[in-house]
């Protein structure tokens, strides 16, 4: 495009709004590329359950550990989960989508393996957080 | 970015006599467990083009490396949980960044580098409900890439601020960027340099303090 500010340059406002590049495409990774059928498996074929109640910044605890016999992906939660972790990460960890994620934790919450920390800024409304809990992120960043 | 580990290795070499508070092991991610305490995750979303350097600001900031993930959705923008429609040509997937940052015992600070891309908008909601706020970052030889990702935080009523990641050829003034991004005045625009620590760090305390801002106005202004 042209200069910013240049006559004639396209503007924001008047220019429809168009999506960037093309995505990144990323290395094949284990699990990614896994063919639906293995993640329907994964997750025995259900579909959303009440997993919309993990954020991709919930946090996770294990109850309890892995126990013989128990789904390999579930263990493998288990594992990582001895400190406190988001679901983000462990999807990352797990090589599967987030939604995937959620459903593997459901279950673990529902047989009370794990327990869930969900963030605190309320996500359904509209408000900005509170500016004590700002305040508190500023001394952390200015630490960094 | 391993700062804080070879800070805790160096403690050790220079003060025997002082122990240091012992230190959770670094877990598979190669960073620091959080810790036990930790119970309220926070979202910083940082969109931009591909390119940008969305993935080096989380990366100079991150305690952990950053991790990569993704989210299947169709393409009437609902996130995918029955799998049955994976195989169909009516899904399509969102692969995004993250890096970390412990902000004190109990809170953790997770930093999202988002493309900024139309279809990734269709899962805002579903990913990115609930954050603090977010960084645009651009290159101001591109700055129509911008334009999509502005528009829609404005549509989704997300406070923002712009950051320039100066590329080393940007003469563009400020009053220019403005202009062709169409930004008002109260939204913060900072140069940055990605690559630097100190500089995307700076990037996101100008976010919070303009989050706070915001925060204490709308406070004052109900009562």
């Amino acid at each position: 495009m042209s200069a910013p500010g240049t006559p004639g340059a396209p503007d924001r406002r008047t220019s429809p709004g168009r999506p960037g590049r093309p995505a990144h495409r990323k290395a094949p990774r284990p699990g990614r590329d896994d063919s639906p059928d293995r993640l329907y498996t994964v997750t025995g074929g259900r579909s959303r359950t009440h997993s919309d109640a993990f954020d991709l910044v919930t946090l996770v605890v294990a109850e309890c550990d892995p126990t013989p016999g128990m789904q390999s992906e579930h263990a493998a939660i288990l594992r990582m989960c001895d400190y406190p972790i988001a679901v983000v990460e462990i999807a990352a960890e797990l090589g599967l989508p987030v939604g995937i994620t959620r459903i593997l934790l459901a279950d673990l919450l529902d047989t009370g393996r794990i327990s869930a920390r969900h963030p605190r800024s309320a996500p359904e409304s509209a408000q900005l957080p509170e500016p004590e809990l700002l305040e508190q992120v500023l001394v952390g960043l200015r630490n960094l | 970015m391993a700062s804080a580990t070879s800070d805790a290795t160096t403690g050790q070499a220079q003060e025997q006599a002082q122990v240091p508070a012992p230190r959770p092991a670094p877990d598979r991610t190669g960073g620091p467990r959080l810790s036990r305490t930790a119970d309220n995750g926070l979202k910083i979303v940082i969109v931009g083009g591909f390119g940008v350097g969305k993935t080096t600001l989380v990366r100079s900031v991150s305690e952990i490396r950053p991790l990569n993930t993704e989210e299947t959705m169709t393409r009437a923008g609902e996130a995918i949980d029955d799998l049955s429609e994976v195989s169909g040509k009516s899904s399509t997937t969102v692969a995004f960044d993250f890096g970390r940052i412990s902000v004190d015992a109990r809170t953790v600070l997770y930093l999202f580098g988002a493309p900024g891309q139309e279809r990734f908008w269709f899962l805002w909601d579903r990913l990115f409900s609930g954050t603090l706020g977010a960084v645009v970052l651009v290159d101001t030889r591109r700055l129509a890439d911008s334009w999509y990702a502005i528009d829609r935080l404005e549509h989704h009523g997300t406070p923002f601020v712009v950051a320039r990641n100066d590329f080393g050829d940007d003469n563009h003034t400020d009053a220019q960027v403005r202009e062709a991004l169409d930004l008002p005045d109260h939204v913060p625009m900072v140069t940055c340099d990605a690559r630097n620590r100190t500089s995307a760090k700076y990037v996101l305390i100008t976010l919070v303090e303009h989050l706070h801002a915001l925060s204490t106005t709308a406070r004052e202004s109900a009562q």
